[in-house]
This record gives C-alpha cells, structure tokens and sequence, in this order.
C-alpha cells in the first residue's frame, strides 16, 4: 500500500542505498557475516570498531591485490631508477635538444656508467615508487577520497566507530529483496535494521 | 578479544624432550673431530695456518647463532613482544649456550697467549721484530702482494705466500706496529675475557629467570627480565662491534672498516633466525610445541629473516660502495684479495657472486610474497639455504687470508665445522635436557597463543 502511494509521487520516495543490520558485539557479527556470506549474498560489507580476528575469513573475503601494485611499481621505480642514471650520466642521444642530453661526469676514474654508484640511486626510486604506488592503490582499492556515503546519513551508524558492530546489505545486489533481507537480518539477531537511501545524486 | 584463537591450550601440547639425549656424545665426538683435524695438519706452517683460520671461521659461525639468540630475546623484551613468547624458550637456550663457546674459544686464547702469530700475525711478540731489526733487514715497510702501486716486496715470494702484514723475517711491519697497543695478546685476552663474560652472564640471566617463571608463575620476572634489557642491548651492541674487530677484521690487520661489526651482527642474525625456524620445526617433527607455535609464528620468523637478509645487503654494500669509491689501496686490497673486483678476479670471485646473489638477490626475492613466509617447506628450505650461506658468508671474510687457496673447503674447515658445532649441539642439549622448551607461564602467553597476522 504505501509503496503505492510513494511510487505516484517519485521524487518523495529516495532510492534505498541497502539495509543496515545493528549488532551488539564482535561474535554477534562474525557469525552474521558467515551466514550472509552462505545466503549467496555478494554485495555487503561488516563495520566494526576494531579489527575483528576471523571476520576476514567469515566474510570470504579475498586478499588485498595491493602487494602487487606495490611490486609493480617498485620494478617501475627499479627500472625508472637505472634509466634515470643512465639518462643523465652515460646516454649521449644526438636526437635530444642539447639541454635535455646526458652528461657524462667523469667521478674519481669511474666508468660512467657504473652499477655500484648507481645503486643508492635505484634504491631510493624503488622505495619512492612503491610507496606511492601503495599509498595510491590503497586510496584506489577503496575508491577515495570519498566525500559522502549514504551510511553517513544514518544517525545510528555513527557508533560504529565506537561500540556497535555493522552489516550493510546493498541494494544493488542481485539476490537482494528488501523484505526478505530485512527478515533475514532479523533472523541472524541484529539488534536493528534499518533502510538507508541513497543520498542526493 | 572474543574470538577463540586457532590454538588449543598449552596445556595438550608437550614440550620437553620426549628422550634422554646425552649431550657427551656430540661434545666428545666434535672434539675428537677437532683434535683429529688438527693432527693432521700439523705436518706444515701452511697447514698450521689453514687449520687455525678455518677453526676461526668455525668458532665465528657457532657464535654467531648464539650472538643473533641473545640479540632476538633481549629485543622481545625491550619491546615487550607478545607474539614471540611461544618460541622464546629455544632462543634463550641458544642465547645461554656460552659454556660451550668459552671452552670453544680456549684454543684461540691459548695461540694468541703462545706468540706463535700462525693465527694472529699481530700476536708475535714485540722482539721478534726488534731482532729482525737489528738484522738490518730491509723491513719496513712491508709491501702488499695485492698492492700493485707498491715497489716489489723484499721477502720475495715466501713472504708473498706466508702472508701480507708481515715479512719473510718474522717481523711486524710499521702500520701492524701502530696498532700494537690494541692489537697484543694480553689487551686481546682481557677483551674476550670481558666479551665471553658479559654474553655468558646476559644469556644465563635471561635463561634463567625466564625458567624460574616456569615454576612460580610471577609475573614480576617479566619485568625484572624487562628492566635491564635496554642495559644489555647497549653492551651487546658494543661487545659484538669490538668483538667482530678483534676476532675476524684482525686477521688482517692493515684493513680497517668501521662497519664490520655490523656487518658481523647482520649475518649473525639471520644465521640465528634459521636456526631457530629450522629448530622449531624439527622439535614440532618430534611432536612438541605442536599446538603453540603455528603458521603465524613462522610467518614472523619468516619476516624478520627476510628483514635481516635486506640488513645484511645492504650493509655489506654500504661497506662495499664506500671502499670501491675511495679507491684507496689500503682499503681495496681486502676486497681485492677476496676477488670482488671485475677488473681482477681471482679464485675467490665466484664465491663473492654466490654470496651476492645466495645471500641477498634469491632470499630476498623469495621470501618477498606473504605466501612463501606462510608455507613450511619455502620458508624451511629458504632458512636451510641462508645458513649454509652465512657459513660460506664467514668462509670468505676469513679463509682468503690462508696462504694458498683455500676454496674448495677441504678437511680442515669441514672437519672445525663440523666439530665446534657438534660442540655446540651438545651444550643445547645440556640447556634442553629437563627444560621445559615453552615458557608455560609466562603472562603474555596467551597473547602469543591467539597470535594471529593481520
């Protein structure tokens, strides 16, 4: 009935973001999670306070592929790092403007491209790009920054940062029906459950 | 935290010694192996000098694993390290384990008080030189055979053959006579008197409380362990530089590097930590510490030995760069010798390729994925391949000052291993027999039990 009623007013009726389950505490959520995992659900996501130990493994949740965007852009750094030394100091490309050519500095009798001058160097570009490349994939992975998520607009959400423990089914997800999502929370004994729309686009 | 750890309680889980083990079997048979090396090599000078180097050699690589355990349980407790508790206990029996040593170290002790300089060039006493003095002989200063700037060397070739800091005569050159008032016998006694003491006092202590907590369960041991840690960790810092100085950068004693004895200590490390990688899992094979020390344990150990194979890279480096840069021929010739020069290689530059890519380029590449850290059999064979490297590490700082190429190991560097080490199980062993290898009352244990990695 009051669907109805909402769906011949469209602008009233916002777009539901998911459900927000409320639990009590770290067990609580952790045998939560297993069972929405087990119902086939792929869209959610646990908030916890803290690191809960085992929530990883309870939520199915895959390894970070972070470590090798960490060593991709280290080898680039490796690499970049070589091509830099060599650039500067040995190259001699008669095509390149002469104010972007190398100079070949000639240091207490050296070759001058020399493998163990250069290493301090090299280091230093793997150590920069990989921590970048990490600082980076890691804001990529989430997809930050971030300015506004719809959970901000549930008042109760707030204390997920300090004492309640969060699951968040998405309406996206293919196996979700609002009723039935909400019912099944209720089941796995959530505390509260709560729709939450979509903020203004 | 609620969450029930993977680990059952310590209390299913054994840990002592299921079987008498009598540490005299080791011990008389490394000793006889010892004693047996040396007889047969008594029949030369040259052989002289190849066994007491290659006993140096033996004597730093057990020492080494004592010195990297005593390092590791004084860092858990300075840091107050909870995840370590369940395989402290077979570090600290490695850390107690200089009973074994001060015997190992008396034959040392006795060549340098006997003056013979087969060992120690320095060690000859002062009217050696005197005389070769008043000889007239064309002593001073003594070229070096790796010193191709200097003119030609007055000794000829027996003095080449013999040695570099020291001439066909017997005596001391003028800069090994510079450094005489640190480098004689009785200064070098008295400093390993107070070296061995200092790391014999610390292992015992730590040892020993630690034990002591087995029985009462105080939780005041854990500090009275923590207090004088930061204490001992200064003057195992600077016990170990000065040791590494006198023990193996005297061996040739025109060459200086002020990085050395970090250099000694990065190798010690992970020399240590594959020990106690490959310890653990052979007393879990023998069906103790099963339930306490799991795959997260291992993946720790596994990390700090990936950490350390790094230190050490990039400390042998940094002494590297720095001699290869200055180019000066009192600082080049010692790598030179040991062949890591590509204008000049020698017999030993294979072995300085091996260890540069043995010792750091392979581990580190292999010990890089969080998933080779996790698995038994990748991070037991890395820990198998880094010991023997940071054996070969110690061959080729000590055995290029033998007279004539000591590569491949022959009788007398397998025969010094393979004793001081027999030595060195059977002190263990005598630390182990008894013991309880878990420290089952510790406070911070079930903080280790439940370790888990994030």
């Amino acid at each position: 009935m009051s669907v109805e009623v909402s769906t011949s007013r469209p602008p009233a009726e916002p777009v539901l973001y998911g459900l927000l389950a409320e639990f009590d505490d770290p067990a609580a959520l952790a045998r939560a999670a297993a069972a929405v995992r087990q119902k086939g659900y792929t869209r959610w996501d646990a908030h916890s306070p803290f690191p809960v130990h085992g929530l990883d493994e309870a939520m199915g949740a895959r390894r970070t592929r972070l470590p090798l965007i960490a060593l991709i852009a280290g080898l680039c750094g490796l690499i970049g790092g070589l091509k830099l030394a060599w650039y500067t100091n040995a190259s001699d490309l008669a095509f390149m403007p002469s104010f972007l050519r190398g100079y070949p500095f000639m240091i207490s009798g050296k070759p001058v491209f020399s493998l163990p001058a250069n290493i301090p160097v090299v280091f230093e570009t793997t150590v920069l790009l990989a921590a970048l490349g990490t600082v980076l994939g890691m804001l990529g992975l989430n997809r930050l920054p971030r300015l506004h998520h719809p959970l901000f607009a549930s008042e109760r959400f707030a204390r997920a940062t300090t004492d309640r423990f969060f699951i968040v089914i998405e309406a996206r997800d293919p196996r979700f029906d609002r009723r039935a999502a909400a019912e099944f929370l209720r089941s796995l004994g959530a505390a509260a459950v709560e729709e939450v729309a979509e903020g203004p686009p | 935290m609620t969450h029930q750890p993977h680990n059952t309680q310590p209390g299913q889980d054994r840990h002592t010694l299921p079987f008498p083990v009598s540490p005299a079997i080791p011990a008389v048979a490394g000793g006889f192996l010892v004693a047996a090396v040396f007889l047969l090599s008594r029949g030369s000078a040259d052989g002289m000098r190849r066994f007491w180097l290659a006993y140096v050699q033996a004597f730093a690589f057990v020492l080494s694993l004592s010195l990297g355990a005593l390092f590791f349980v004084l860092i858990q407790h300075l840091t107050r390290a909870g995840w370590s508790v369940v395989v402290r206990r077979p570090a600290e029996i490695l850390a107690a384990n200089f009973g074994v040593l001060i015997v190992a170290f008396l034959p040392i002790a006795g060549t340098v008080a006997g003056g013979s300089g087969l060992l120690y060039r320095w060690a000859r006493p002062l009217h050696v030189t005197q005389e070769a003095h008043a000889r007239g002989s064309p002593l001073l200063p003594a070229a070096r055979a790796a010193e191709p700037t200097e003119p030609p060397r007055a000794g000829g070739s027996a003095a080449q053959a013999d040695g570099h800091d020291h001439d066909a005569h017997g005596g001391l050159d003028e800069l090994t006579l510079k450094k005489r008032p640190w480098l004689n016998g009785p200064f070098f006694l008295a400093r390993w008197a107070a070296y061995l003491a200092i790391w014999a006092v610390c292992g015992w202590f730590l040892l020993a409380r630690s034990t002591e907590q087995d029985a009462s369960g105080d939780p005041r041991l854990t500090l009275r362990l923590q207090y004088p840690s930061g204490a001992m960790t200064l003057l195992f810092g600077l016990t170990v530089t000065f040791a590494a100085f006198d023990l193996l950068m005297s061996l040739d004693a025109h060459w200086f590097s002020t990085i050395f004895g970090v250099y000694y200590f990065a190798g010690s490390v992970v020399g240590f930590l594959a020990v106690l990688i490959l310890g653990l899992m052979l007393l879990q094979r023998l069906g103790l510490l099963r339930a306490s020390v799991t795959v997260e344990h291992y993946h720790d150990l596994g990390k700090l030995l990936f950490a350390f194979v790094f230190f050490w890279g990039y400390i042998a480096f940094s002494q590297y760069m720095l001699i290869w840069y200055g180019n000066l021929p009192e600082e080049t010739a010692w790598f030179a010798r040991r062949g890591a020069s590509t204008a000049e290689p020698n017999a030993w530059s294979a072995v300085a390729l091996v260890l540069l890519l043995g010792h750091f380029v392979l581990p580190f590449a292999g010990l890089l994925s969080r998933h080779a850290k996790r698995s038994r059999a990748m991070l037991g064979g890395w820990a198998a391949w880094l010991l023997a490297m940071h054996w070969l590490d110690l061959y080729w700082l000590v055995m290029p000052e033998a007279p004539a190429a000591a590569w491949p190991p022959a009788l007398a560097e397998i025969g010094c291993s393979a004793g001081l080490i027999g030595l060195f199980i059977a002190g263990l062993l005598r630390l182990a027999s008894g013991r309880s290898l878990l420290a089952a009352r510790d406070p911070r244990l079930p903080e280790s039990l439940a370790f888990h990695n994030p």
